[in-house]
């Protein structure tokens, strides 16, 4: 069985370590949070705050607090605010260990493209090519293919591109790829998926 | 030196003309300067370029001054929640220059501090990068991105004592003090005007000096994307 939402963000979450300060972005990246166990994980929000808490409970929702997404979110004891021009400082100058981000194309070079569909979608990038650019570590989990059964793997972005040779790792509903010199490595598969299976649905070389 | 005016018309008496740049605070719409966008609304300024991270709602923030199509020009990383935004943009009444959102909070901070360009690997080889000038540091790409000097800031903070040394609360912080930074002039409106001395000289976010004009007043706060937990049985 190919992985569903929840085990890509469980099996995401195993790539984080003791002490890190990780950006998580919208999507199932988001419930990475939820497998992070007993590691000492600090959450950034890049609208300025390290120590992002849950969700708040109904009725103590504070609209001075929200994260990347605007949703209403939580303080912790550790806690620490700051403005957005601090808050993309250290990610662009590589405090960030990692960004757990989704992707609607990646390619086997490292392209990334999750930011716009010209003529359909123009929302923006917001922090995307930031924190793509700055952080130490850019693991990628989006399903495998897209809703018309096409893989997201390729040879080269077709779609406008967040950064340029910024991914390291992929998790997808299928398994996890690093991207290496002259492709993309198999590093695991899901549960019953077979190594023919991954590559049949991989447009990118896979070494 | 008076820095405290009765109302936002007050505050903004002589700042607006048609044409000019405002750089905003705010991120979504927290810490948005809603007090002062009505103002901006009412008084009805045209062809208006606004660097902000967002651009509001259709109906709160700076989606008022999208609904008045008194905005030429949005300078923004993220305009999603925005369908009146879509629509002009769509039509081409509505011009927008994509930023990066770091790169837009680096160019106002860079512009307040008097520095008119700085180099970021931030968006090289995507499409922000296209026409600006690159150049290599210790075998890295950079793209030269340039500082925002703004006409007016607009911006929102917590408490504020007279001379305009101000505090903000949580997330709402934001991108207010860099766009305060930026403007020639800068707006602010707080919950609460103190006295001086009030505030404690070690804990002030933003000094005085970036701020000319201070207005209170009762604000929203309207929230964008309520989300909650359920409590435990």
């Amino acid at each position: 069985m190919p992985w569903d939402r929840n085990q890509m963000a469980e099996r995401a979450a195993a790539e984080l370590e003791d002490g890190m300060y990780v950006n998580l972005g919208i999507g199932i990246p988001t419930l990475v949070a939820n497998y992070t166990g007993d590691k000492d994980i600090t959450l950034q929000s890049e609208n300025g705050m390290l120590g992002m808490g849950p969700f708040p409970y109904e009725g103590e929702e504070d609209p001075d607090l929200i994260n990347a997404g605007k949703q209403t979110i939580t303080e912790m004891d550790r806690t620490a605010y700051f403005d957005s021009a601090t808050s993309f400082g250290m990610i662009r100058g590589g405090k960030i260990a990692a960004a757990i981000l989704g992707a609607m194309e990646v390619a086997e070079n490292g392209d990334l493209a999750n930011w716009m569909i010209p003529g359909k979608l123009i929302k923006g990038m917001g922090g995307a090519m930031d924190l793509v650019a700055g952080v130490g570590r850019v693991i990628v989990v989006m399903d495998h293919t897209n809703k018309k059964g096409e893989t997201k793997l390729l040879k080269e972005c077709t779609l406008p591109l967040t950064g340029a040779g910024v991914v390291d790792r992929i998790i997808t509903n299928l398994g996890v790829l690093d991207v290496v010199d002259g492709g993309l490595k198999i590093v695991e598969l899901a549960p019953e998926v077979s190594e023919d299976e991954m590559r049949a649905k991989t447009a990118a070389a896979i070494v | 030196m008076q820095k405290i005016y009765g109302s936002a018309a007050e505050a903004l008496d002589g700042l607006l003309f048609d044409g000019m740049t405002i750089a905003a605070g705010g991120f979504g719409l927290c810490g948005i300067p809603e007090i002062l966008i009505a103002a901006i609304r009412d008084a009805g300024t045209t062809n208006l370029t606004i660097a902000s991270n967002n651009a509001g709602v259709d109906d709160f923030g700076l989606g008022l001054l999208l609904q008045t199509k008194q905005v030429k020009k949005m300078m923004s990383s993220y305009v999603g929640e925005n369908d009146l935004f879509m629509q002009q943009y769509l039509s081409g009444e509505l011009e927008i220059e994509f930023n990066p959102q770091g790169t837009l909070a680096e160019r106002m901070r860079a512009g307040g501090a008097g520095i008119p360009g700085f180099y970021t690997k931030t968006g090289v080889g995507t499409q922000v990068a296209e026409g600006k000038e690159h150049k290599d540091f210790d075998g890295q790409t950079y793209v030269l991105e340039r500082g925002i000097f703004a006409d007016l800031s607009i911006v929102k903070a917590w408490k504020a004592d007279e001379t305009g040394n101000c505090i903000f609360r949580k997330t709402a912080r934001n991108f207010n003090p860099p766009a305060a930074m930026c403007g020639k002039t800068c707006v602010m409106e707080v919950e609460e005007i103190v006295p001086v001395g009030t505030l404690d000289p070690d804990n002030i976010h933003l000094p005085g000096i970036y701020v000319h004009r201070l207005i209170q007043g009762e604000h929203e706060k309207r929230i964008e994307q309520r989300t909650t937990r359920a409590r435990a049985a």
